[in-house]
């Protein structure tokens, strides 16, 4: 079977062509169809980026010129590293040394010179080939690390059901391919890798990122910092990978932060008003960054990724404080509701409101719905909860962004939402009431959740929302469970049908495994993090504004727009969690 | 007068624009392109090619009037009629272009200028050849373009 796989495979992949000159496209599109490639052809690199944010998981390989009068190709190819991580062939016609040098620090896999011949381009199945290798390594050891964020979810108006859910099926996505690929592998084979393998857990993360500090960010080799972690097993190219990808996220921040500066004034806020738009903005710049560290990077703005939600308006406008009995029958409890967050979804697409869920009979008590994910860059491990001014408390959680499959659009269900918007991690708990219920919870989250205000009640909504999961709009909710192990073709059609994800209880017991091993395939999908929590017992709110990093600057904009409790809005220094795109 | 004299026609006519650097292989490329799914391929590549250099060209004369001594500008534009140029494999046309970003690269406005025209000239020169050329193809019939020439 994994050979038939094997010869059948590149036939029919689909490759997205992008280049500004009519002729070099036609010519490019004709060689491709020779290959036996499905071709997709376009002539502007905004363009591409719209193609592919629109149709997403339709294609396998970019080639894309360099030279563009839009957009440079090395723009569009960090665009798709980061959006939808495709393997980016760049070609030009010129080959100078520093410019395909240039392509391949961006991460092109490849880096054709006109004139591009056939030959080359009947090989670049290769890389699409090669890039789902990888991912297949990439997952190999999941299973150990599901200690890794599993928190209680709590979802609403589900009273009458429990269940436990893991976010994974993108793994199961991938270890469908791993079965596919290496079906005649033996499986015992596969456990002993899986131990190999590193996931960068937050505490691992957080040594890692000490050691750079400790050593000087210019000075760091994967050498020092291993000896300086001092972690059993780890090894040095594990550490030098991490480094990469560390050294990348943070020139990626960088870069953002520059062009956020300069393009602020390029934001498109669909409802909010331009002053507070700027008022946000000025704040978040002026925003010191709790993280300043050592680095050479310490300049740049820390930056967070959020994206709040309410799944119980689909009037985004509506803003209301609600009294929220706890189902333990403990005191109500102020939780203010993040109504009127409009969110970009990180692939360009405002969300729509009317695919999420819309619980007919919901309760108060699942107010918030909140995805976050944050990485305090410098921040020993346990300080997941921070004291910016003012004093509100700040709880990092780290959400998860491994999702569901994406459905063909063709699908009926998905058909016309061609924007994906970010899952959405939530969390119903009181943990004045029940902190029994955390029994799941990662030690550091939990501690995070006690040294808030003791009167706090997190509610955070388990909602999933990506292409394949239209949250149950229906009043007649049926939920499946997505466990981990089911597979992915089971989840999927559950999904197609309405009927998955969105898992709570009473008891709180849904159980979101979260796997930052899974992020680095995920998370291009899923950009848009942040959290938001009450604070109640000081009466006023935290609010973390944040822009996606990635998305384009019309793009960028989640809000907050807040009449009621108007006392102060925090963008929160946090550092988002792109270190493992 | 019959097919096949028609089509040593077109083949010598070929040869002598590869002789005379007119071509490169790049043609042969796009030639090999054609097939039954397409049979006119290559001068609808060709057709294509002369209508988009030529908005190039013009964008460049334009450049050249209005922003003198913008030198990268003009590299720039240059740049995109080169690619252009290597698309089809329009030889002599791509090295003019290549020696006009030379001068752009030395600041030198009167070699941008001359070459420049030298760069509309090959363009024409070509345009007219091509088009003798694809005239004489059709003529020959469909199994005229597929002959490699022997260069």
């Amino acid at each position: 079977m994994a050979l038939a796989d094997a010869t059948a495979f590149p036939y029919g992949l689909r490759v997205l062509v992008v280049d500004d000159d009519p002729t070099w496209l036609k010519i490019l599109e004709k060689m491709l169809r020779k290959c036996s490639y499905e071709v997709t052809t376009c002539g502007l690199a905004s363009v591409a980026l719209q193609i592919l944010r629109e149709r997403r998981n339709k294609f396998d390989i970019v080639i894309s010129d360099v030279n563009m009068p839009d957009m440079d190709g090395f723009k569009l190819l960090e665009h798709i590293g980061l959006e939808m991580d495709l393997p980016v062939i760049m070609m030009s016609i010129d080959g100078e040394t520093n410019r395909v040098m240039k392509g391949v620090q961006h991460g092109a896999c490849d880096y054709l010179l006109k004139p591009v011949r056939m030959k080359e381009l009947r090989n670049i199945w290769q890389h699409v080939y090669r890039k789902k290798m990888h991912e297949v390594k990439e997952i190999e050891g999941h299973d150990s690390c599901d200690d890794l964020q599993i928190f209680r979810n709590g979802c609403e108006g589900l009273d009458e059901r429990g269940l436990f859910m893991r976010a994974d099926s993108d793994t199961m996505r991938k270890r469908k391919d791993v079965d596919k690929d290496h079906a005649d592998q033996d499986s015992s084979d596969g456990a002993t890798v899986k131990k190999a393998r590193v996931v960068w857990s937050v505490d691992l993360h957080q040594k890692f990122v000490n050691a750079v500090n400790q050593i000087g960010f210019d000075k760091v080799g994967p050498k020092k910092i291993l000896d300086l972690m001092n972690v059993p097993g780890l090894t040095r190219e594990n550490v030098a990978s991490h480094l990469q990808k560390y050294r990348l996220y943070l020139s990626r921040l960088q870069k953002q932060n520059e062009e956020r500066i300069m393009g602020a004034g390029r934001q498109d806020f669909s409802h909010n008003g331009p002053s507070d738009n700027l008022n946000l903005r000025s704040s978040f710049q002026e925003q010191p960054s709790n993280l300043a560290n050592g680095f050479q990077h310490s300049s740049q703005k820390i930056q967070v990724q959020a994206n709040i939600l309410d799944p119980n308006l689909e009037d985004t406008k509506i803003v209301a404080p609600l009294k929220v009995p706890d189902k333990n029958g403990n005191p109500a409890i102020d939780v203010v509701d993040p109504q009127n967050v409009t969110s970009a979804s990180p692939l360009g697409g405002v969300l729509s409101f009317e695919r999420m869920a819309v619980n007919k009979d919901r309760k108060p008590t699942e107010a918030m719905i909140l995805e976050c994910q944050s990485w305090s860059g410098s921040v020993p491990p346990k300080q997941f909860m921070q004291y910016p001014k003012h004093n509100h408390a700040r709880c990092d959680l780290l959400g998860d962004y491994s999702c569901l499959p994406k459905p063909d659009l063709e699908h009926p269900i998905t058909q016309g939402h061609l924007y994906a918007p970010p899952p959405v991690i939530s969390m119903s708990c009181s943990v004045e009431g029940d902190v029994r219920d955390f029994s799941d919870v990662k030690p550091d989250l939990l501690g995070c959740m006690k040294s808030l205000s003791p009167a706090l009640t997190c509610t955070v909504d388990s909602a999933q929302l990506s292409d394949s999961v239209v949250t149950s709009t229906n009043s007649d909710q049926k939920f499946s469970s997505v466990e981990g192990l089911s597979s992915d073709k089971d989840c999927y059609f559950d999904l197609a049908r309405n009927q998955a994800t969105l898992v709570s209880s009473d008891e709180a017991s849904i159980i979101c495994g979260t796997d930052l091993a899974r992020l680095p395939d995920d998370l291009s999908d899923y950009q848009l993090q942040g959290v938001s929590f009450e604070n109640i017992g000081l009466n006023n709110f935290d609010l973390f504004q944040c822009n996606d990093t990635m998305i384009l600057p019309g793009l960028q904009n989640n809000w907050y727009d807040d009449p009621e409790f108007s006392s102060e809005m925090i963008e929160s220094p946090l550092v988002d969690g792109c270190l493992f795109a | 007068m019959d097919y096949s004299n028609l089509r040593r026609q077109a083949a010598s006519m070929k040869k002598g624009l590869f002789d005379q650097g007119y071509l490169d292989e790049q043609f042969c490329q796009v030639e090999d392109l054609q097939d039954d799914a397409s049979p006119n391929f290559t001068e609808e590549v060709v057709t294509l090619f002369f209508k988009d250099s030529a908005r190039l060209i013009s964008n460049i004369e334009q450049a050249l009037e209005k922003y003198p001594k913008d030198f990268s500008r003009w590299d720039a534009y240059m740049q995109q009629l080169k690619g252009s140029c290597s698309s089809i494999g329009a030889s002599r046309m791509k090295s003019e272009c290549k020696s006009f970003r030379d001068y752009c690269g030395q600041g030198n406005t009167e070699g941008c200028m001359r070459s420049f025209q030298k760069v509309k000239r090959e363009h024409g020169a070509l345009r007219q050849k091509l088009e003798a050329y694809f005239q004489l193809v059709r003529q020959a019939g469909p199994a005229g373009a597929a002959t490699r020439p022997s260069v």
